[in-house]
């Protein structure tokens, strides 16, 4: 009993330390929760009184945002949490192999831990690995390109006592280093252009250049280069930075979206590995041009691996004066943390991600009033994606005019494709926007292309035939960096349905049609590729899309019904095949053993009642 | 000076720039259903019933900012008034509505507004989904099956001392879950307590001491309806 009672002493000593560490400030609930899931592997019960009275939060508010995230546990959820990655991706490349191996070897189920405490294994969704799959995180490190034979090696060395960071990296290698990430991944560039992975930039005399400008000027300049944001939704960047300099308000952030979730992306992993101050120079940039000392990196905690590398090289940038208080001696000051998510792909969109930033579950805000107005901590905040960030260091030295010379009308400049799936090379290309598609499935060795998922589920399915023309740019066929590939062999159904359950695990379930349309989305999907769907099963499917499309809140609800509306409209040939006419008056997804199921039950149970009883 | 003309349905509405669209409709006898929406009090979006076309776009119209020249169809998008209606089906195949047995029945928000869009039954699968219910605290009763996930409760309904959330949402998507405080809730005040079953659209957050006051058969059910109500207060908030 004393023995108890000491652990709970030592645990509040432990939680205040930590609380104490962020001031008991309610906006970094995220980083407080990460820091106690450091030590206990959950978020223990006991934990929440002490929080509660610390942040004056009750203790099913700290719950709201802990049941939220995907990688934050409520119970003991074992020594090693092992997640695998459960893309369309990996399940073209072993997938099911590799669970089957975790499990056998771990003796844990999926979704659940070992009996002694040391596995916990739980499926995730895409981690950025795409162009290595099958790939899992043991917590903060990551493996890729699995087999059963890597997977078998991999537990037994845990089981022996080595921790994943010692099974995985030589001692020799510091986890602040660049030779840590690339020892755990391939960051694999096939094309690079003129604007990103530029390795002569100098910082210093481009920041110097910066600061003798006046805010509006840079800001003029990237209006010339006509850039439009990175990260999908494709809004000017220099009128978003002029509109947040124009907002009222003392106080101003710069967010750089690090939250790289859509299934298939991995250019923001590579931009972060390979130029990490072209992103962080481009954050200074956007800081000194709105009037803001203050910026945050929202980094996916999916990316952990990331984060002591990426703290290096904001130390470097301070070292050089380039990042800091009196930045090469002017009177500006600039500051940037990183912030860590905790497993939730709507948190990429801005508003979401602004809340998850105040410690929060990451319900998308309504709009109006919108960041730039009124963004974290109710505050002008301007938030753009990794590339954006990089691509704005790269406008300000070249200039707009060059930028906005490349590219198409509406589309200036280069984009990075994370190109995945059924091709010779799979890895990051930079093109320039009006390339057509069939120019980029021949580029990357794409033979026997059927279909390309380009943005992601998100985004658009296409056939590799019907689409070959199509120019990638905003007003055609817009492209977020995802770039899947499936040949011939693929069940394009198979993928649909697995793009339907993504969507129904990510909705944060504030708006009805998302929460609950999807589920019926998902299920029919089921229905169809079971045989037991009908003509109008088939209707009713596209006009409940229409519904979700037309009615949520956010654009994880508006466009989570697109791997269903495009490929129906590219493949519809696939869907027809599936469908079967209703014989007799039973439906033909009626199943009528498993209506019967609970009388028989009932029946059994009773008659072997009676038979005791006699 | 700040006066704006937009069109309801082909009328035309003079009103002021910035008002809430759904305020404007109603103000002018045009009947927009809602759920989660409570004048006066900050838009919570969350059920999205309020959808109508604003300049040929779907959009919940709690959210809108009326604008000059704005074009707004109510009831002439035949469309939009089925999606409106299928949002509301949604809801009663995600909980468990059981009219004739729930105490909020003739005071409830969502059977008035499915009677209101015309609904008869859902065309979507009805789930039938077990939910625990949650009755620890003294005078709050919490029935899941219920809950439309609106947020009302938990946005507007806080510890009068700390101003701490009492409810809140747990888990994501469709695991949501309405929750409750039971420390707090224990707190609350039977005003307060009724002023939060009151708010409950449903018959979700259930006061203890008289749930069932009036037995099925002998209550007095509403003589206005939802429309008339929203119409109505409209009227009133015009001319005060």
């Amino acid at each position: 009993m004393s023995k108890k009672i000491n652990l709970v002493f030592k645990m509040k000593q432990e939680i205040l330390d930590i609380l104490k560490r962020y001031n008991s400030n309610r906006a970094r609930l995220l980083d407080i929760l990460w820091d106690i899931h450091n030590i206990y592997g959950y978020i223990p019960d006991e934990a929440l009184p002490t929080l509660s009275e610390a942040l004056n939060m009750s203790k099913i508010d700290i719950s709201e945002t802990v049941s939220f995230y995907h990688f934050f546990h409520d119970k003991p959820s074992g020594k090693y949490r092992i997640y695998l990655a459960d893309t369309v991706i990996a399940k073209m490349s072993g997938f099911q192999e590799v669970l089957e191996t975790l499990e056998q070897e771990t003796k844990c189920p999926f979704g659940d831990t070992d009996v002694s405490g040391t596995f916990g294994l739980y499926e995730t969704s895409c981690i950025g690995l795409s162009d290595q799959e099958p790939a899992m995180l043991i917590d903060k490190v990551v493996f890729n390109n699995l087999t059963p034979k890597k997977v078998t090696n991999i537990i037994t060395q845990i089981k022996a006592g080595k921790t994943p960071l010692e099974i995985s990296t030589p001692k020799a290698i510091k986890t602040k280093d660049v030779a840590y990430i690339d020892n755990l991944v391939q960051t694999t560039i096939y094309k690079s252009g003129p604007v990103f992975f530029k390795s002569n930039t100098n910082y210093k005399s481009l920041l110097s250049k910066c600061l003798d400008f006046h805010p509006l000027e840079i800001i003029d300049n990237i209006s010339e280069s006509n850039i439009k944001g990175r990260g999908g939704a494709g809004f000017p960047t220099g009128l978003k930075w002029q509109l947040c300099r124009e907002a009222d308000g003392e106080q101003k952030y710069v967010i750089c979206n690090a939250d790289e979730g859509e299934p298939g992306t991995f250019k923001d992993r590579i931009l972060l590995t390979r130029s990490p101050k072209d992103v962080l120079v481009g954050m200074i940039i956007g800081g000194y041009s709105i009037g803001s000392d203050t910026g945050i990196i929202y980094l996916r905690s999916e990316y952990w691996y990331i984060k002591e590398y990426l703290e290096n090289q904001i130390q470097e940038l301070k070292n050089e004066s380039l990042l800091g208080e009196n930045i090469l001696g002017s009177s500006f000051s600039f500051n940037i943390r990183i912030q860590m998510g905790a497993g939730s792909y709507v948190c990429g969109d801005e508003t979401a991600l602004l809340e998850s930033c105040e410690g929060k579950r990451g319900t998308p805000r309504v709009k109006p009033p919108y960041p730039i107005q009124n963004g974290y901590l109710g505050k002008p905040t301007i938030i753009n994606n990794v590339e954006t960030f990089a691509a704005i260091t790269r406008i300000s030295e070249k200039g707009g005019k060059w930028y906005g010379a490349m590219g198409t009308k509406d589309s200036t400049g280069t984009r990075l494709l994370s190109v995945s799936g059924d091709c010779e090379r799979p890895g990051i290309y930079e093109i320039e926007w009006g390339i057509t598609l069939g120019e980029v499935l021949k580029m990357v060795g794409a033979k026997n292309a059927k279909a390309v998922q380009v943005s992601g589920p998100s985004g658009e399915c296409v056939s590799a035939k019907l689409a070959e023309n199509r120019i990638i740019c905003y007003s055609d066929l817009s492209c977020n960096g995802s770039f899947m590939i499936f040949d011939e062999t693929r069940d394009i159904l198979d993928i649909v349905e697995s793009f339907m359950h993504f969507f129904v695990e990510e909705s944060c379930g504030i708006c009805i049609p998302c929460r609950v349309g999807n589920v019926d989305l998902h299920n029919m999907m089921k229905r169809i590729r079971a045989r037991k769907a009908t003509q109008k099963d088939l209707d009713d499917i596209v006009s409940w899309s229409k519904i979700i499309k037309s009615t949520s809140r956010c654009g994880l609800g508006t466009t989570s019904p697109k791997p269903i509306l495009t490929t129906l409209d590219q493949f519809p040939e696939i869907y027809k095949e599936k469908i079967v006419v209703q014989k007799g008056s039973l439906l033909p997804s009626f199943d009528m053993d498993k209506a019967l199921l609970d009388h028989d039950n009932a029946h059994k149970e009773l008659s072997n009642k009676n038979a005791t009883n006699e | 000076m700040n006066s704006v003309i937009i069109t309801i349905d082909g009328k035309k509405i003079k009103t002021t720039k910035g008002e809430t669209l759904v305020d404007v409709a109603n103000k002018n006898g045009i009947y927009i259903p809602t759920l989660c929406y409570m004048k006066d009090k900050p838009c919570l979006g969350t059920c999205r019933v309020c959808s109508v076309k604003v300049n040929d776009y779907l959009i919940s119209s709690c959210t809108v900012p009326v604008a000059d020249g704005m074009v707004v169809e109510v009831e002439n998008d035949k469309e939009g008034a089925d999606m409106r209606k299928a949002l509301i089906e949604l809801l009663f195949v995600e909980g468990n509505h059981n009219c004739p047995s729930c105490e909020k029945s003739g005071r409830c928000e969502l059977q008035a507004v499915g009677y209101e869009t015309n609904m008869m039954v859902s065309r979507f699968p009805y789930r039938f989904p077990v939910n625990e219910r949650d009755y620890a605290s003294d005078n709050i009763w919490l029935e899941r099956d219920r809950c439309i996930f609106c947020q009302r409760c938990v946005e507007f309904i806080k510890d009068k001392e700390t101003n701490q959330k009492i409810f809140s949402i747990s888990n994501r998507g469709s695991k949501s879950r309405i929750e409750i405080d039971i420390d707090l809730a224990d707190k609350m005040s039977l005003e307060q307590v009724a002023e939060a079953a009151d708010m409950c659209p449903v018959g979700c957050i259930i006061n203890k001491n008289q749930g069932f006051n009036k037995a099925i058969g002998k209550r007095k059910f509403e003589i206005e309806t939802v429309r008339e109500r929203a119409l109505n207060t409209q009227k009133n908030s015009k001319t005060t």
